[in-house]
């Protein structure tokens, strides 16, 4: 068990290529943190730094007490699980497990008991004898699992080890690897792209892009207050819808104008965080789950008129695809019904508590609803 | 209601079919015979006598045939002698050059070392120079070692290949790397790596490496001809040479003892033709 600390961590290519950039995490003792992002924003290099995989250009990193950044990965006292397994092919199932073991020279008959406690524990006892060639995706990927915790090791390093799985294995075992962590309670680092695995996984969720870190914080927090549009847009199953436009004031309330297509009244809370940007061009977002029908009780500049493209029934919600005049897409999720009218205009109201307000640019600073520890930095 | 069959629309392609492909087994017999025919005649020779060696062109067949050929050559020449030296020498060779080359091979591929992939090329460039260019500086460089007329300068000269270091490195290349990082956090060495996760994985690699630098070896005339002068250190091709002289060749002596040089390359090739497929397939077919 240990605490890792990433302090200023940077990654540097070839002397100019900045691949990771100011990195600083504290991650605690036992903490399951899960670093997200698209494809290149720099979270396997981190993991890989971590690992010892990759050299750390600049800052520290330390496990424990010790900074690590000198240390050979077998000393660092962790162990990984990696994207394809990495399972040692012309060894059987208990000789991968028990490898890490041998090279660090154990008793044969503890070997033997760590081997087979885990492997009872992830439930491959049977597979034992077996190469890996010979098992499923799944049965692989428990060995890759049981091949890390048979070592006991201070830290998880987990680089996407369910995305080779079909969907609904990826399911189970997710459920599965928060099981074992909630037992084992060993400190996890967990990449992946994915953000459903982000938000059910973590503890806590770094999200990263452009080699920088965007947001760390609990998996809500980060849904319900993302820090800037790209949080906003990457996180969350549906992604955010976007407005631009201008922040208008008249008769002592804010409007959000955009163009010809929207004039939407913003509430009265709003007003304080947005004082000083009357006139500037922002963003509007919000997710699809924050639309509804618009019922004839809703003021009529909460309303926002859309002309339906397409109906996606789910079930107990449809997805409705809808455009504004000027070609803007936007997604609704809203209560199913039959009778939903297609290729129609039609008013829905926004949930203004769920609305975000950011400063231009992909990432733009949320105004109105920031992370907690932006908007009150004496609590830290 | 289902479609009735119609067979007839079916036939005229089969006919085209099977016309084609007659034609294509015809041409691919012929294109066999070809290459076989040398190797006929080399029998037919190898079972003639001296005297009746002109006649075959004209009789396609030897009026009598001549197996003692095969005795004789052990009785006037130490066969048995060249013979092991050829086994010897191209043994070691082989030996010495899958370790060289295999630990090369896991250095430009595996380790990251400044310059790597610079000397790599530069090792690669050696491969255009052409052997005979070598002949002389080696020949020197051997002489000075003291290295002349003795098996070590038969042997070490070769036991380093870039051909096969290339032919390694490309295997190793497709071997994940994640599975060395996997090790090193397991807490295994370079060394450790090396020797029971590379060289494992490398085996299918490694044997047809092993093959092509036994048969080439083996195979290996000029160089044993120039380096050796002590009867006791000829290898088979040479050894052969003293069917030939300067009053003529004894032209079924030399293909009864080259039919039976031939054989181990031959047993070799057929036991082991899996691998040389696939080596031939290397870097072709990543995976």
């Amino acid at each position: 068990m240990a605490q890792v600390t990433l302090k200023n961590v940077a990654k540097v290519y070839d002397k100019k290529i900045r691949a990771v950039e100011d990195v600083n995490i504290q991650i605690t003792d036992g903490e399951f943190l899960v670093f997200v992002g698209p494809s290149g924003c720099g979270k396997s290099t981190t993991l890989r730094m971590i690992a010892g995989l990759e050299e750390i250009s600049e800052g520290t990193i330390s496990i424990g007490d010790h900074v690590v950044n000198d240390v050979h990965p077998k000393d660092r006292d962790i162990a990984m699980v990696f994207q394809n397994y990495a399972l040692y092919p012309h060894m059987t199932v208990y000789k991968n497990m028990a490898f890490g073991l041998m090279l660090r020279k154990l008793p044969r008959e503890k070997i033997d008991k760590l081997v087979r406690d885990a492997a009872k524990l992830l439930d491959i006892a049977h597979l034992l004898d077996r190469k890996p060639k010979a098992l499923s995706g799944g049965q692989r990927q428990r060995v890759a699992l049981g091949r890390a915790i048979v070592r006991e090791p201070a830290v998880f390093l987990f680089d996407e080890p369910l995305s080779n799985l079909d969907a609904k294995l990826r399911a189970t075992t997710r459920t599965e690897l928060k099981k074992l962590h909630a037992r084992l309670k060993t400190t996890t680092i967990y990449v992946t792209h994915d953000q459903i695995e982000a938000m059910t996984l973590g503890d806590r969720i770094v999200v990263m892009s452009d080699g920088r870190v965007q947001q760390i914080d609990t998996p809500l927090n980060v849904y319900k207050r993302p820090a800037n549009r790209f949080v906003g847009a990457f996180v969350g199953a549906t992604p955010m819808n976007f407005l631009e436009g201008i922040l208008e004031s008249a008769d002592g309330r804010f409007f959000f104008v955009a163009g010809e297509t929207a004039r939407i009244a913003l509430p009265a809370e709003f007003s304080s965080a947005l004082a000083d940007h009357i006139g500037n061009t922002l963003s509007l977002g919000f997710r699809p789950s924050a639309m509804r029908e618009a019922s004839p009780a809703d003021p009529q500049d909460e309303r926002i008129t859309l002309r339906t493209i397409l109906v996606e029934p789910l079930g107990k919600n449809a997805d409705v695809s809808c455009e504004f005049p000027d070609g803007t897409h936007v997604l609704a999720r809203i209560d199913a019904r039959e009778d939903f009218p297609v290729n129609a205009d039609v008013q829905f109201t926004l949930e203004m508590k769920h609305v975000h307000i950011f400063e231009p640019g992909e990432f733009g600073a949320n105004l109105v609803h920031p992370p907690a520890d932006i908007l009150a930095p004496a609590a830290v | 209601m289902p479609n009735p069959p119609t067979p007839t629309r079916v036939k005229p392609s089969t006919l085209a079919k099977t016309l084609g492909r007659a034609v294509i087994v015809a041409l691919l017999v012929l294109l066999a015979l070809t290459f076989i025919f040398p190797f006929v005649w080399q029998i037919l020779i190898s079972l003639s006598a001296l005297t009746d060696v002109d006649l075959l062109t004209q009789t396609g067949f030897p009026p009598a045939l001549q197996p003692e050929n095969f005795i004789t050559i052990f009785q006037r020449v130490d066969l048995a002698r060249y013979f092991f030296n050829s086994f010897f020498i191209a043994g070691w060779v082989t030996i010495l050059q899958v370790i060289t080359c295999s630990m090369a091979a896991y250095a430009f591929s595996r380790i990251q070392w400044p310059g790597r992939d610079k000397v790599f090329l530069l090792y690669l460039a050696t491969l255009m120079v052409p052997a005979v260019v070598l002949m002389v500086p080696n020949f020197v460089v051997v002489l000075k070692l003291g290295m002349f007329d003795d098996y070590s300068g038969l042997i070490l000269p070769s036991a380093f290949s870039a051909y096969g270091t290339f032919l390694l490195r490309q295997f190793m290349l497709t071997v994940p790397s994640s599975l060395d990082e996997a090790a090193a956090i397991d807490g295994a060495s370079h060394w450790r790596i090396f020797t029971t996760i590379m060289l494992p994985l490398a085996r299918p690699g490694i044997i047809v490496m092993a093959i092509f630098a036994f048969l080439f070896n083996y195979n290996s005339f000029f160089w044993p001809l120039i380096i050796t002068k002590t009867a006791n250190l000829r290898v088979l091709p040479v050894g052969l040479l003293q069917f030939e002289s300067s009053y003529g060749q004894e032209t079924p002596l030399i293909m009864a003892g080259s039919l039976l040089a031939m054989l181990p390359p031959i047993i070799i090739f057929l036991v082991l033709q899996k691998y040389l497929v696939k080596g031939i397939q290397l870097g072709a077919v990543k995976g």
